[in-house]
């Protein structure tokens, strides 16, 4: 006994083996703890009440939804805002900070300084007041409905959203879709087919107007195909607000500009470090073999920028994810205002909900963080 | 059954993790005597129900409420913590035990007194839902509200209410919550929405916050019952009762005609009612656990009701609520206490 405690291999699975029993048994004395409590209390415990009837309304939802359905909806109906607010979030502030931190490196003395203005100034700035601001702001500059920005008749701002046609769904508005899905795939192909030309015979083919005359056509064809019968819901002003169409409102602007404004500055300062650390050499190599400023940059220097600014760029994927709960301040419709906020207070069961609300942001975020992951290993450089 | 304790104990572990730990007493008395305050949750922005003044002290109806409690079983008025919670936090609060008690102009409902583990310990106000418009709307009733938006706080029985009478009236509403009663005028203000929805009596108190209140409208339409009282957490009866007979004793002593003016002249009262609530008589306060001039203590410093109502919403008050359903039973209102016996 005495020699094994004194292997010391042994001993040191040991000690491990204690201190994971002494974790489990902590974690137990809260949870039984809590239990417990909850039981002495009366308070209802279990998910039985995901099949309540909630009984409220909510402004936005992507599905149908009433007051007449389930807490469970407003859970799947809170999920699908948070998922759409994160998604506008990461494609905008993706595209913006990777120009800014771009334009943060230029020659060009003014917009270096604008850039790293940008950087300095919305970085160090708590991101609930840039959403308090830019609500406040949006709200206060808007006129009322009856006064709106027009737009041609077709959209119109004011201090209720943005409102725009929306198309109805019909054969031939599917029909474009897919057509756009397929100028898509066809342009991708039709690009690696120039590269892979280019580099066997060195002949450049410039893509770019073929491309575009894809975009035009595919569509073109798509709606008299599906049918020539493309109809749109135009917002009218009636009665107190504007009926038909399509609204983004303030609530949501506010947030997904103030996410994107926010999370730019980091993948930005991610974008500049990622091209700042590779090596100097490179970019005088790619222009002593003749490469433009433009050609070094996008095959010489951002293949290896990207491969280092990935893993910092993920971070702020996810921090922008979980940000992205902050809309409780405005009252933008995602799951910890509707979910964690509204429902929670109707049925009081504060652990289901939150332990669920605390699920699905995990969850998001493992998501996004193996799919980064997957791409950044793709990435990597190819020892040969 | 076994699995399922297993996934309850490590549900609750995962959600602790992150909310950080609070014990539970059962004995709400002692743990207060001990700490030597009350801690009471409130709303903290509402004119007249609870608001903090310019000095810094709190004031309101609810506010008088805790005064009273923390008379009744410190002695002293002054011994309250305020706790200022918005609509969602405040049940929250009090079942985890970071507050005592709940006065924060929160309606009895089926649902809260039994599934949440809370008891109501009385109505210190009857209220009703109603609407507030701009003038320059030129909307009359409420019937003519179709399509518009309306901003509320979220956690409220206000959310449940409005989507009812839509649904009833076959009406359309746009739905725009905030967390705080703040937040929701300042909205209301900036045209965000067409009505502003609340309790009656909190539309009148949110109205004095305008910059311009004589431009809204209160509509007349009461679309709901609210009453509006202090709350407990189940499973601790003497506490229970100290708040409800807290403010029974207010009640009493009105009908009593027992004011803070004439509570010491009162002392030496020939009527029995009086000596049983200043206890002179009986064993009211011993009952409770509490001392035997625990009544005297919440008139003396608190008032009865009709003192600290006048003082707090009616006539004394910038929002000069007529007492309404709020008087007692002898004069046509339904505030009404059990006898002290």
């Amino acid at each position: 006994m005495v020699a094994l405690l004194r292997n010391q291999k042994i001993r040191g699975i040991i000690f491990q083996l204690l201190t994971v029993i002494g974790l489990v048994a902590f974690l137990w004395y809260i949870g039984a703890n809590t239990v417990a409590n909850i039981e002495q209390r009366g308070i209802q415990t279990g998910f039985g009440f995901l099949e309540g009837t909630a009984g409220f309304g909510i402004d936005q939802s992507p599905i149908p939804y009433t007051e007449e359905n389930t807490h469970g909806r407003v859970f799947i109906v809170g999920l699908l805002n948070t998922m759409i607010i994160a998604a506008v979030g990461i494609v905008f502030s993706t595209i913006v900070g990777l120009l800014i931190g771009i334009l943060r490196l230029s020659n060009n003395w003014l917009i270096a300084k604008l850039a790293k203005a940008y950087i300095d100034f919305f970085r160090n700035i708590p991101l609930l007041l840039q959403i308090l601001f830019w609500y406040n702001v949006v709200l206060r500059a808007m006129p009322n409905p009856k006064q709106s920005y027009n737009f041609f008749d077709t959209i119109f701002i004011n201090n209720r959203g943005l409102y725009f046609p929306q198309p109805e769904y019909n054969t031939t508005f599917l029909a474009i879709l897919l057509s756009f899905a397929v100028a898509i795939a066809s342009a991708s192909l039709f690009n690696r087919w120039a590269n892979r030309r280019k580099e066997a015979t060195g002949k450049d083919f410039f893509v770019l107007p073929w491309g575009i005359a894809l975009f035009l056509l595919l569509p073109a064809l798509a709606y008299w195909i599906g049918g020539a019968q493309l109809h749109f819901s135009f917002p009218e002003l009636r009665g107190f607000n504007f009926k038909g169409g399509k609204v983004l409102s303030p609530e949501f602007l506010a947030l997904a500009f103030a996410l994107t404004i926010y999370t730019a500055t980091f993948i930005a300062e991610a974008v500049r470090s990622g091209i700042e650390a590779v090596s100097h050499g490179q970019k005088e190599a790619a222009a002593s073999m003749g490469f433009s400023p433009y050609q070094s940059l996008k095959l010489v220097i951002l293949p290896q920028a990207i491969r280092i600014a990935i893993p910092p760029i993920i971070n702020q994927y996810l921090n922008l994810t979980k940000n992205s709960s902050l809309a409780t301040a405005v009252g933008y419709p995602e799951i910890v205002t509707v979910f964690a906020g509204t429902s929670l207070n109707q049925v009081g069961q504060a652990i289901e909900i939150i332990a669920m609300t605390m699920l699905v942001y995990l969850i998001i975020s493992l998501l996004v963080s193996a799919l980064l992951n997957w791409f950044n290993h793709k990435m990597k450089i190819k020892e040969r | 059954m076994v699995l399922s304790r297993i996934a309850k104990v490590s549900l609750a572990t995962v959600t602790i993790l992150g909310l950080g730990v609070t014990t539970l007493s059962a004995d709400t008395l002692s743990e207060v005597q001990k700490q030597g305050f009350v801690k009471c949750g409130v709303d903290g922005g509402l004119p007249g129900f609870s608001e903090v003044g310019s000095d810094g002290i709190y004031r309101g109806i609810d506010v008088d409420v805790c005064r009273a409690v923390a008379a009744a079983t410190l002695g002293d008025a002054k011994k309250v913590k305020y706790i200022a919670l918005n609509a969602k936090e405040r049940l929250t609060a009090l079942q985890s035990g970071e507050i005592d008690m709940l006065s924060r102009n929160t309606t009895w409902t089926e649902t809260r007194d039994t599934s949440l583990g809370l008891n109501f310990a009385g109505v210190n106000y009857y209220d009703g839902q109603g609407f507030m418009v701009t003038k320059k709307l030129g909307v009359k009733s409420a019937k003519e509200l179709d399509g518009a938006s309306i901003c509320l706080q979220t956690g409220t029985t206000t959310e449940l209410n409005v989507a009812d009478y839509f649904r009833t009236n076959k009406m359309k509403y746009k739905l725009v919550s905030y967390d705080t009663n703040d937040q929701v005028v300042k909205a209301y203000e900036s045209g965000r929405c067409d009505v502003l929805t609340s309790d009656q009596s909190q539309l009148y108190g949110l109205r004095i916050k305008l910059a311009k209140p004589d431009e809204s409208i209160v509509l007349p339409e009461v679309i709901s019952k609210e009453p509006l009282g202090p709350v407990v957490r189940k499973g601790d009866g003497r506490w229970f009762d100290i708040v409800r007979w807290s403010f029974y004793a207010m009640l009493t002593a009105e009908e009593s005609g027992v004011t803070s003016a004439n509570v010491d002249a009162m002392l030496k009262s020939d009527n029995p009612d009086v000596k049983r609530l200043l206890g002179a008589e009986g064993q009211m306060g011993e009952n409770l656990g509490l001392k035997k001039d625990f009544a005297y203590q919440i008139i003396k410093q608190v008032g009865n009701y009709g003192e600290s109502f006048e003082r707090t919403v009616g006539q004394g008050s910038p929002l000069k609520i007529q007492r309404g359903y709020n008087a007692l039973w002898t004069n046509g209102g339904l505030q009404y206490a059990p006898p002290f016996r």
